[in-house]
């Protein structure tokens, strides 16, 4: 959190927002609303304040108002602080079949905490998701861009051992290496 | 195993290695964009035409005839026409388009450009599941790679023709592959469903003539060109020509994205080691769900064969024979198959819990009945439900079908109804051996729900 300063994209991801801003036609820069909210959760720690919120609505040009309904309407966005790996679980259909509900007790057991919550350390918090359109590796679990399928208890194991061990900053859905690598968008 | 026109050349077929054709270089050693050179020297209404020759039906559920939808296009002079790319896959059991976008990001590519064309669209969007970001950056990653090599912007292979082609990311919402919802998501709003008429061919993204198609029906206009629509309309048995993909998932031995030509029995689909080499564990099968979430659920019996004892086809026609009554939907290809250890009223339970979720609360019906049927689900499954309850879900799925602005109203009542039509005895059990019933308190925290008293 960037507590009472003002919210700032970095020089990177204002220029890919910039970029992207085009591909609409003019005055129609609205349409931009959805990327922009992903760069600016991967930006400023996994969550959407409402400063940031007002920051993108002023990027845009449009209402803070508009924004708000926007972010609060898609399951993606998160409106309160979030762990640094967002750990979302499929918990749909096929995945349901094969044994998701196995993998968030799991999980829960493991870190200690409910679905919704955060770790005290503030390294994850436990989403399930609705179906993420991976049912034949099922049952998986997403985190940050990075799908984890076929997975076993003990996989998920190895894998929230690898996130505890490796992870510096926050992991977000649209990865920071497409915004620093400046990839021509 | 038949033809294979959209994901065949991914692996090498004697080392399964992948053979790089998600690169622009790799695509075009397999022959890529040689349909886009062809179809650039016809005329946009040829390739109309050719759509509607090759009996091409929308692949993303409702199976509507493609070339039909094409002709349906207003051509106000003056004003822009845009074509989007329906990659929101979301409904539940359905991930052939993440297969076919992650490996042939090309093909899709390939089949908007000569559909932008025979459109007269000269800006495109693919609209892809916020979720899939990787495949996003796959697909930014190819459409670079189509403009370093003239295949998009300004006067594509010498044609004179131009198009923009740009990706866009969605965010979480199941609503938004309804295509009226799409729009308004595309146009930076919540994914509301808009109220046809006018429909998008009228009056779509920012108000002007829109054509909205699914990943794989883009891609199969590919194919199409390359062999020709007659060539291509032999594939398959009657209306349901060409080939389909089917992403076959739940208690089979090999689950996965199967590319079929219509008209493969059911039977073999599900034991063939073609395609889901039988159920796994060697247990029975107890049912299959042949299209997606939203489509009827039917047992055994009723997916192996007809009710008049014709083995069942993977077709539009065969799956849909019996009407609801005993029959069910080609949908999406979402192929989810139970085994005999399944319990059909929690598998109800959960995709109803999922309709509830995500419907976006502009209609009444929808937003309160699926409430209601999960709420009387959860109460059935937690040895509170009485016989009246059941025939209470039944008047409120009723309740909901045809009166919601778009078709998610349909897609939570259908699989409620063929649950109870086909399943009451199980609904029954639950009802009148209550101790039967396992913990399912864990819903109510997935869900911060209070208990039903």
């Amino acid at each position: 959190m960037q507590n009472n300063t003002r919210p700032k994209f970095s020089p990177e991801a204002y220029e890919l927002i910039q970029r992207i801003i085009k591909r609409y036609p003019e005055g129609k820069q609205k349409s931009a609303i959805l990327p922009v909210l992903h760069i600016a959760q991967a930006e400023f720690n996994g969550w959407l304040s409402a400063p940031v919120m007002d920051y993108v609505a002023g990027i845009l040009s449009i209402k803070p108002i508009e924004v708000y309904e926007v972010a609060s309407f898609y399951s993606m966005f998160n409106l309160k602080p979030v762990g640094k790996c967002v750990i979302e679980v499929c918990r749909t259909g096929p995945c349901w079949l094969m044994g998701a509900e196995d993998v968030v007790k799991h999980i829960e057991k493991k870190l200690g905490i409910k679905e919704g919550e955060t770790t005290k350390d503030g390294m994850f918090t436990l989403k399930t998701v609705e179906c993420l359109a991976a049912c034949g590796t099922a049952p998986i679990m997403q985190i940050g861009e990075t799908y984890h399928e076929s997975l076993s208890l003990e996989k998920v194991d190895s894998i929230l051992n690898d996130y505890k061990t490796n992870t510096t900053e926050s992991i977000s859905h649209w990865d920071k290496k497409h915004i620093a690598q400046g990839l021509k968008e | 195993m038949g033809r294979q026109l959209l994901i065949d050349n991914i692996k090498d077929p004697v080392t399964g290695a992948l053979t790089g054709i998600n690169t622009l270089e790799g695509y075009r050693a397999h022959g890529g964009y040689k349909a886009l050179e062809k179809a650039l020297k016809l005329k946009p209404e040829e390739i109309v035409t050719e759509v509607q020759k090759s009996g091409l039906r929308g692949r993303g559920g409702a199976g509507f005839p493609t070339g039909m939808k094409w002709s349906f296009i207003a051509k106000p002079p003056g004003v822009p026409r845009h074509l989007v790319c329906n990659a929101d896959e979301s409904e539940p059991g359905t991930f052939k388009d993440r297969y076919l976008m992650h490996h042939k990001p090309h093909l899709l590519i390939e089949g908007m450009i000569i559909s932008s064309f025979a459109l007269g669209a000269n800006l495109s969007y693919i609209y892809i599941r916020g979720e899939m970001m990787v495949q996003y950056h796959i697909l930014q990653k190819a459409i670079d790679e189509a403009y370093a090599a003239g295949l998009l912007g300004k006067n594509i292979l010498n044609s004179g023709f131009d198009l923009d082609l740009h990706v866009h990311p969605g965010a979480g919402a199941y609503i938004c592959g309804e295509e009226t919802g799409l729009i308004e998501s595309l146009e930076g709003k919540r994914g509301n469903p808009r109220i046809k008429p006018p429909f998008p061919a009228i009056s779509g993204v920012w108000n002007r003539p829109t054509v909205v198609n699914n990943v794989e029906t883009l891609a199969a206009i590919v194919p199409i060109l390359n062999m020709g629509a007659e060539e291509y309309a032999k594939i398959g048995i009657g209306k349901s020509t060409g080939t389909k993909l089917i992403s076959a998932s739940g208690h089979i031995n090999k689950p996965g994205v199967y590319e079929i030509e219509l008209g493969v029995p059911v039977e073999e689909f599900i034991y063939s080691e073609s395609y889901c080499g039988g159920m796994k564990g060697g247990r029975k099968l107890k049912a299959v769900v042949a299209g997606g979430s939203s489509v009827p659920i039917l047992p055994a019996e009723l997916i192996l064969k007809t009710a008049k004892g014709e083995p069942r086809l993977m077709t539009y026609e065969s799956l849909g024979d019996g009407g609801f009554a005993t029959g069910t939907m080609l949908g999406s290809g979402g192929f989810i198959v139970m085994d005999e250890s399944t319990s059909v009223v929690k598998n109800l339970f959960n995709f109803t819990r999922f309709y509830h979720h995500e419907s976006c609360g502009q209609c009444s019906p929808c937003r309160e009945g699926t409430g209601w049927m999960e709420k009387i689900l959860h109460k059935i499954l937690d040895g509170h439900g009485t016989v009246a309850d059941i025939d209470l879900l039944w008047d409120i799925q009723g309740k909901i079908e045809g009166k919601t602005i778009c078709p998610l109203g349909e897609a939570a009542a259908w699989p409620v109804a063929a649950a109870i039509r086909h399943f009451r005895p199980e609904f029954e059990e639950y009802v009148k051996n209550p101790g039967k019933i396992k913990d399912v308190k864990h819903y109510y925290r997935l869900n911060n729900l209070e208990p039903v008293n």
